[in-house]
């Protein structure tokens, strides 16, 4: 027991005055300089969830244009070249804007509640992040809509991409697209990490982590590990386009394959880094709605870190058309297989939890079950795939494209919308509409059986990928028409959820702090959370500490008018330090400005990389410089 | 699931003491040091990559350079001495910041700001030792970036050091913060000579072993 010091929170202070007092040391200014200058997790992790859903809308607005020139033969609606635009802008916007910022930005609103902490480590990192993620976007859009779209695939294959066959400055503004993402998605990758492995709260082992938890920081890990690759090939690419280098052109000595290694040792990690979060999602609604821990928690654990380093060893798979050596395809296609297992698992296990347990089916658990049907069919298609014979055939054909939209469809969007439902509450304090829920969950369940099942027929058929349009009597005809259909009941299902959302955040039912009577700490505060997150730092005595015991354990302690947090032991999470975190600052927006404009204006001449280390170097040496505030300064 | 009391309506027990612990701490104890080592991830999985683009592009040339002119390695060399000397300093400078002695912080982050300035100069006269420019081939390409890619690395920390140093010598020092920004800045500068090494075999030597 200590000394009863007012300027410190516990039990000699009353809740209301606790709180009133951390509302006054952590909330943002008011107004629009607010709105710029916050740090706060929760509002950044909103605005990147919205963000990253408008990205969603607009590709798959554009997915719908092209089911619309697909639905019959020799349709006119769009042209090739608008239509190469098309799918390139699809997956471009639908991987590097909307899956992985979404999954981080879930992390981002999430993981610091889920491990009991104040803020997010390195918030100014987080809140540059954000607007260097925005800049790229409307980069892209913007780039889209003025007809300078990048039209060479999502993956941007040389030669096709290089400086011969991709004149002008549409493949400039994808590859440039990349480095705005990966960076940004790096940064979060980081704060992420800094969250789970420094902040968790006092008693929280690494073995009494949320599964969920442990998903982030798998996909943080990976995330560092594998965007380099993209970064290097992507800015490889612009000095062959930009400065003459000839890192991808065979007539100096370079190798167009060198760009499929490296965007795929990218590329493969990168469906494991959607995938991978989705999982952790997955874990929590299932052991909230089954009302008990998931089965083989250590086994889960092992899996997930499993999945994440195998995701690294079968990039080649995606380049078995290439020529490669047939002995180096048999260790790809062994591999391919090999990361099923670890899948497996955890299927089971989330199947064996729902059986023991007593399940209620509520939408968040629809959701999940409807991930583990498609999920399956997907993953069952990717071992067909990984093997060599089979993929020489189906390459390029519509059967891949039907099994990739099962297993991202299927493996991130599904559980992603199931969290969605399980999440509002927490963020906005109102639950949505079940039924709205159950209708939205039905019709995406069916729409998209029907859009993606017929395309594995059509592949196998002979339907090439990447095509705008087909001649008649091919038999092709009907199950494009029947897929555009299904395209139309996916529509509706996502004007549904948009209806539910803005519908239920006004009026919604109120859920209170823990609406699910769920097991983990994000429960355990208000719904929204407060600014600072807790009153009380909680201490973690068990693997469940809202199942654990009647009440809360929580620590005392804290600064009250600083903004202060507690770091702990990596493994253990024994207290360690208290750590002072930053407050408010515009200089991550500032410096966002300067690296975006440099970025953008270097597409047009290489001195844009000289001049404007200029103004970077000012904005960050602002960002550092002590303003002289206590949290910067600390103790001596 | 019906409406409830939005406050905290699980009651508390308090368990626990969090005044007690120090406000900063050195090494792993640190949050920054976390983000460093993750920042050492992303640019060590970078460098390592482009090395691997250097392999894989050495083994599509029967001639490796290609038109057979050799670089010259003595600036490297040069370069090489120095970057591997200016271990002990930054040793010293690591210790006595996580000492936190103020006086020799000052006096060792001074001399480290010089030894880079030094071998940024030295880097300048290695890029024309080369005897290739980027546009000539993919050899040259390869060559030039993973020297630019190291050089990258060189500037930024020398910057860093620079702004550290005239930091220390200001009001702002006063601050146990302090000494773990320039300790971890010291830790970051042996993370530009460890990757160093591997670079400079590789351009000085592997032309003239492959």
């Amino acid at each position: 027991m200590s000394v009863r010091d007012p300027s410190l929170d516990g039990e000699w202070l009353d809740e209301a005055t606790t709180h009133a007092r951390l509302e006054k040391t952590w909330s943002a200014a008011p107004g629009l300089w607010g709105w710029l200058t916050t740090l706060d997790h929760k509002r950044i992790g909103v605005r990147y969830i919205v963000t990253a859903f408008v990205f969603f809308a607009l590709a798959g607005l554009l997915a719908f244009v092209m089911r619309l020139q697909l639905a019959r033969a020799e349709n006119h609606l769009v042209g090739p070249d608008l239509y190469n635009q098309l799918f390139t802008m699809h997956g471009s916007t639908m991987m590097f804007l909307f899956a992985v910022p979404i999954m981080e930005a879930i992390a981002v609103y999430l993981v610091p509640l889920m491990v009991g902490t104040r803020a997010i480590a390195f918030p100014r990192l987080l809140a540059f992040s954000y607007w260097i993620y925005l800049f790229g976007g409307m980069m892209l859009w913007i780039a889209f809509l003025l007809n300078v779209g990048p039209d060479a695939g999502w993956f941007a294959y040389t030669p096709l991409s290089g400086p011969q066959y991709s004149p002008g400055k549409r493949v400039d503004i994808w590859a440039q697209m990349i480095t705005y993402t990966e960076l940004s998605g790096i940064a979060v990758a980081i704060c992420v990490i800094g969250t789970i492995l420094k902040q968790r709260a006092p008693g929280m082992a690494l073995n009494r982590m949320p599964l969920f938890v442990w998903a982030m920081l798998v996909m943080s890990f990976m995330v560092l590990f594998a965007m380099p690759s993209v970064m290097i090939a992507s800015t490889f690419l612009i000095m062959d386009r930009l400065v003459g280098t000839h890192f991808y052109n065979p007539a100096e000595g370079g190798d167009s394959l060198l760009w499929q290694h490296l965007f795929w040792f990218f590329g493969h990690p990168e469906v494991y880094i959607i995938f991978i979060p989705a999982l952790g999602m997955v874990s929590s609604i299932v052991a909230t709605f089954a009302r008990r821990p998931v089965f083989a928690y250590p086994l889960m654990v092992l899996a997930l870190l499993a999945t994440g380093l195998f995701a690294f060893g079968l990039w080649v798979h995606h380049m078995f058309a290439t020529g490669l050596p047939r002995l180096g395809n048999s260790f790809y296609t062994a591999a391919s297989m090999v990361i099923s297992i670890p899948t497996g698992i955890q299927i089971f296990s989330w199947i064996a939890t729902m059986w023991l347990g007593r399940p209620r089916f509520t939408t968040p658990l629809l959701f999940v079950v409807g991930f583990i049907v498609v999920f399956v069919v997907g993953g069952l298609t990717g071992v067909m795939l990984a093997s060599v014979p089979l993929d020489l055939q189906l390459h390029d054909t519509y059967f891949v494209v039907g099994h990739f939209h099962y297993v991202l469809i299927g493996g991130a969007v599904f559980p992603l919308l199931g969290a969605v439902y399980y999440w509002f509450p927490k963020v906005t304090g109102r639950l949505l509409d079940e039924r709205l829920g159950k209708l939205n969950f039905w019709l995406l369940f069916v729409g998209f059986n029907i859009t993606f099942l017929p395309m594995h027929y059509l592949g196998l058929a002979g339907m090439p990928r990447r095509i705008y349009t087909y001649s008649a009597g091919l038999g092709w005809d009907g199950l494009n028409l029947l897929e555009t259909g299904g395209a139309v009941l996916i529509a509706l299902s996502m004007l549904l959820l948009a209806f539910n959302v803005v519908k239920s955040a006004r009026g919604g039912a109120m859920a209170g702090a823990n609406p699910w009577n769920a097991d983990t700490l994000e429960w355990a505060t208000p719904s929204p959370p407060p600014t600072f997150n807790f009153n009380h730092i909680p201490l973690a005595t068990g693997s469940h500490p809202l199942w654990d015991a009647e009440r809360l354990q929580v620590m005392r302690g804290l600064k009250l008018d600083e903004r202060e947090l507690v770091l702990t032991s990596v493994l253990d999470a024994r207290p360690d330090l208290r750590e002072p975190s930053v407050p408010p600052s515009i200089w991550p927006l500032l410096a966002a400005i300067a690296v975006g404009t440099m970025f953008l204006t270097s597409i047009f001449t290489p001195w844009a990389v000289v001049v404007g280390m200029v103004p970077i170097a000012i904005t960050l040496t602002a960002w550092f410089w002590p303003k002289g505030r206590p949290e910067e300064e600390g103790e001596r | 699931m019906s409406a409830r009391d939005d406050t905290h309506e699980r009651p508390l027990q308090f368990a626990g003491d969090l005044s007690h612990l120090p406000a900063h701490g050195h090494s792993h104890r640190s949050l920054t040091w976390w983000g460093m080592m993750g920042l050492i991830c992303v640019e060590g999985t970078a460098l390592a990559l482009a090395v691997v683009a250097y392999l894989y592009l050495s083994g599509h040339e029967t001639a490796w350079p290609p038109h057979r002119l050799l670089p010259s390695a003595s600036w490297g060399t040069a370069f090489t001495i120095i970057v591997l000397l200016s271990f002990g300093p930054n040793l010293l400078l690591n210790r006595r910041a996580e000492q936190e002695q103020l006086g020799p912080v000052r006096v060792w982050l001074v001399v480290m700001t010089v030894v880079g300035f030094l071998l940024v100069a030295i880097r300048s006269f290695e890029f024309a030792a080369m005897h290739v420019v980027w546009s000539d081939s993919a050899y040259g390409s390869i060559v030039i970036t993973l020297l630019g890619l190291h050089t990258v690395h060189l500037v930024t920390d020398l910057y860093d050091t620079a702004v550290l140093t005239v930091l220390m010598f200001t009001r702002h020092a006063n601050s146990g913060r302090r000494f773990v920004d320039v300790a971890e800045n010291a830790i970051y500068w042996n993370f530009v000579i460890y990757v160093w090494l591997p670079i400079y075999v590789l351009l000085y030597f592997a032309p003239r072993w492959l």
